[in-house]
C-alpha cells in the first residue's frame, strides 16, 4: 500500500528547497555585481530581476514552510531532484531576458545544460553575447559541477545532520571527509585553488596567443570553469577551435582530466599519496578505455584520411576524445563535420567514450569508470568460477583508496545505475529517430546529452522540435543526478495522487 | 570557323577552370563546413563580420569572419589587416571584410582547423561601437519586484515576532 505523504513532509521539502534556492539568489549576484563594474547597465539589470525573483521564491518558502526538523533520505532526494529544476527555472530566468535565446524553453535547455555541465547550446549570436551573460553561462557550469547542494551545504546548511542525504542526492556517494560540509569545503577548496592556477595559465596562454590582455582572463576564466567542471561552454561560438592554440588544447586537456578524476583522489594526492594514482581502479579503467576507444577512434579516422599527418589525426582525434569521455564537449572541429567528414567508426569510438564517462565524485556525468571497474571485476570472478574447480573459493578485490572486497550489493548497484543509463541513452536516440535523424546523430546526441557531455553533431539547435528539446533537459537533469532521486521524486508524486491515509 | 570554334572553346575552357579552382561569389560558411570536401584546396570568396580578437601571430594573424552563421578562422599577412579597426562584440558591430584565399578542411599547417589562409583582405564596410540605452521597462519591472520584496520581508519579520 502507498503511503500519503504527510504535511510536515511537503514542508520540509519546500523548507530546504527554500534554502538551495537563496544560496542561488547568491551566485547570481556575482554576474550582478560584474556586469555594474564593466558598465553592462541592461545586463546587469537582467541579473537584478533574477536575483529578486529568486530571492522572492527563497523567502517564500522559507517563511511558509519552516520547520526545524531534519530531512530523511526520501526528503533529501526530493530535495535535490527540485532544486536542479527549480536552479534551471530560475537561472534561465536573465538568459531569456538578454534577447539571445529564441524562447523561454530554449533558456531553460541552456541553464540545465550549464548546470549539469553538460554544453549543448541554443544561444543565438553567441558572439555578440554580453560579458556578463557569458559569465552567468559557465558560472552555472561551476556551481553544477561543484553541484547546487554543495553551494548550499557549504553557505547554508550548517551543522545539518541531514546534510549528507542531499549530498548523496546529487551524485555523490563517497565522503572525502567525516564531515559531509567540510567535505563540501573541501570541494570548494580544491575548485578555487586550480580555478586560480587555471585561470592565470590560461589567461597567459590568451595573451601569447595574440589577445588583448582583459579579453584573455575574461576567456580564461570561463574556458577554466567549463574544462573542470567539465561543462563545455565556451564564450565565441567556434568554440576552442576560435583560439586556434596547440598550448590551449593541451592546457584544457591537462583540466579536462583534471575534472574527471575524482575529489576523494585529489584529496589523496595532496596528503601525498601519489601511489593511490596508479593502484586505483578508476584511474586504471579510465586510462584503458581512453585507450580503447581511441584505437577505435583513430582506426575509423585513418580510413577517411581526412587527417594525412599522424600528429594531425592524434591531435584533432584525441581532443575530441578526452573531451567526449571526460564529459567536457569541448570541440575543435564544427558539429557537423563529425557527420560529414568523420566515419561511423570514429563516431562509435567517441560514442562509447561518452557513455563510459569519468570518476565518481567528480564534475562528470555518464556511468562512470568505478562502475566499469566494478563490473569488468565481476565479470572476471565468474569467469574464475566457471575455469576453477567447483570447491575453489573465489574472491575478487579492487583498490579505490583501499584495497575492498568484492560484493554482490556493489555489483547490483553498479549494474543498475549502468543499464539506467543505457537505457536512456537508447531512448534518447529513439526520440530523435522519431523526428526523422538518422539513427547514428540520434544516438551520437543523445549519449552526449545523457552523459552530460556537450559534444554535437549538428542536433541541437534553436530549431530542433520542442520535444526534443524537452528529452534532453530531462536526460540531462536524470543523467546528473544518477536517477535515484529523480526516481524518489517521481513516487513521491505518484504517492501523493494514489496514496492512502 | 575553325578559329571561331577553338576560341569559343578556349573561352568556356577558362570559365570552366575557374568555376572549378575559384569560386568568385562569396560562398556562405554553412556551404563551406557542410560541403568542406568539395572546396578543399580551392580558392574561395568569403565575407563577413570580424569578430572576437585579431590573434597576431608573428608576422601573420588569426581573424574570425561570421557570416551570421558561422564563424570561420583566417589566417592572413598582417600587413593586409592594417584598415581593420573595430572586432565584433558585445555593443560592438565589427568591420565587414571580404577574403579570397584558399579554403582548407582539415589544414596541415594549422592542426587540421579548417581555416581560409587569405591572399587578399578587403575591407568593405566599417563596424561601429553601440550606445547602450537603459531599458526603463527593465528598470519599472525590476522597481515593482523590489516593492513586492519590500513586503515579503516585513511580512518574514512580523511573522518572527
Amino acid at each position: 500500500m502507498i503511503l500519503k505523504p504527510h504535511l510536515e513532509d511537503v514542508k520540509i521539502v519546500g523548507y530546504y528547497l527554500g534554502r538551495v534556492i537563496l544560496g542561488l539568489t547568491i551566485a547570481m549576484a556575482i554576474p550582478f555585481v560584474f556586469g555594474l563594474v564593466t558598465r553592462e547597465i541592461n545586463p546587469a539589470l537582467d541579473f537584478f530581476i533574477a536575483l529578486e525573483i529568486s530571492l522572492f521564491f527563497g523567502l517564500i518558502l522559507t517563511k511558509l514552510c519552516y520547520t526545524e526538523k531534519d530531512p530523511n533520505w526520501m526528503h533529501g532526494m526530493i530535495v535535490v531532484s527540485l532544486s536542479w529544476i527549480a536552479a534551471t527555472l530560475l537561472g534561465a530566468v536573465p538568459l531569456y531576458r538578454s534577447g539571445h535565446w529564441n524562447s523561454y524553453l530554449d533558456s531553460c535547455f541552456e541553464a540545465m545544460s550549464g548546470f549539469a555541465t553538460t554544453g549543448l547550446t541554443l544561444v543565438q549570436d553567441l558572439n555578440h553575447l554580453s560579458y556578463t551573460h557569458n559569465l552567468w553561462r559557465h558560472l552555472t557550469m561551476f556551481i553544477g559541477g561543484q553541484g547546487i547542494i554543495i553551494v548550499a551545504l557549504s553557505f547554508f546548511v550548517k551543522g545539518l545532520s541531514g546534510a549528507f542525504k542531499m549530498y548523496v542526492g546529487e551524485a555523490r556517494d563517497e565522503r572525502i571527509l567525516p564531515n559531509v560540509i567540510h567535505t563540501a569545503r573541501f570541494i570548494w577548496l580544491v575548485s578555487i585553488v586550480y580555478l586560480i592556477i587555471g585561470t592565470l595559465t590560461l589567461g597567459v596562454i590568451g595573451i601569447l596567443s595574440g589577445m588583448k590582455p582583459l579579453n584573455a582572463f575574461f576567456h580564461g576564466i570561463c574556458i577554466f570553469m567549463a574544462a573542470f567542471d567539465t561543462g563545455g561552454f565556451a564564450p565565441q561560438s567556434q568554440n576552442i577551435l576560435y583560439y586556434h592554440s596547440l598550448p590551449l588544447e593541451i592546457v584544457t586537456m591537462i583540466l579536462m582530466i583534471l575534472g574527471a578524476i575524482n575529489f576523494k583522489l585529489h584529496y589523496h594526492i595532496w596528503a601525498g599519496n601519489r601511489k593511490e594514482l596508479l593502484k586505483n581502479i578508476e584511474t586504471t579503467s579510465f586510462f584503458i578505455t581512453i585507450l580503447l576507444t581511441f584505437v577505435i577512434t583513430a582506426i575509423g579516422l585513418a580510413q577517411t584520411n581526412i587527417y594525412p599527418k599522424a600528429f594531425i589525426l592524434f591531435r584533432k582525434g584525441f581532443y575530441q576524445l578526452i573531451s567526449g569521455h571526460t564529459g567536457t564537449g569541448y570541440q575543435t572541429l564544427y558539429a557537423v563535420q563529425f557527420i560529414y567528414e568523420w566515419n561511423h567508426l570514429g563516431l562509435a569510438g567517441i560514442i562509447f567514450a561518452m557513455a563510459l564517462g569519468g570518476a565518481v565524485c567528480s564534475t562528470t556525468g555518464a556511468i562512470k569508470m568505478l562502475r566499469v571497474g566494478i563490473i569488468f571485476k565481476a565479470l572476471l570472478e565468474d569467469i574464475k568460477r566457471i575455469i576453477l574447480p567447483e570447491r575453489a573459493i573465489v574472491v575478487q578485490k579492487f583498490h579505490h583508496i583501499k584495497e575492498i572486497f568484492l560484493e554482490d550489493k556493489q555489483v547490483r548497484s553498479a549494474l543498475f545505475i549502468t543499464v539506467s543509463y543505457l537505457f536512456i541513452y537508447v531512448l534518447g536516440a529513439m526520440v530523435g529517430m522519431f523526428f526523422g535523424y538518422p539513427f547514428l546523430n540520434s544516438l551520437f546526441e543523445s549519449t552526449s546529452a545523457a552523459a552530460n557531455v556537450g559534444l554535437s553533431c549538428g542536433i541541437t539547435s534553436a530549431a530542433m522540435p520542442t520535444l526534443l528539446k524537452f528529452t534532453y533537459i530531462i536526460q540531462m537533469w536524470a543523467g546528473r543526478l544518477e536517477f535515484m532521486s529523480v526516481f524518489t521524486l517521481l513516487g513521491f508524486l505518484i504517492a501523493t495522487i494514489k496514496g492512502k491515509r | 570557323m575553325k578559329r571561331f570554334m577553338r576560341v569559343t572553346c578556349g573561352i568556356v575552357c577558362s570559365l570552366l577552370f575557374w568555376r572549378i579552382f575559384c569560386y568568385a561569389q562569396p560562398i556562405s560558411s554553412a556551404d563551406l563546413i557542410n560541403n568542406a570536401k568539395e572546396y578543399d584546396g580551392k580558392r574561395v570568396v568569403y565575407r563577413g563580420e570580424v569578430i572576437g580578437d585579431i590573434m597576431k601571430r608573428g608576422n601573420f594573424s588569426w581573424l574570425n569572419i561570421n557570416d551570421g552563421v558561422n564563424a570561420i578562422g583566417v589566417w592572413t599577412e598582417s600587413t593586409q589587416i592594417k584598415d581593420v579597426t573595430i572586432t565584433g562584440g558585445y555593443k560592438r558591430l565589427g568591420d565587414n571584410i571580404e577574403v579570397i584565399g584558399i579554403f582548407h578542411r582539415a589544414c596541415l599547417e594549422h592542426g587540421g582547423d579548417l581555416d581560409i589562409h587569405a591572399e587578399t583582405v578587403i575591407k568593405i564596410s566599417s563596424g561601429r561601437r553601440m550606445q547602450e540605452r537603459l531599458n526603463i521597462s527593465a528598470v519599472r519591472f525590476a522597481a515593482i519586484l523590489l516593492g513586492i520584496l519590500g513586503a515579503v520581508w516585513i511580512f518574514t519579520l512580523l511573522g518572527r515576532r
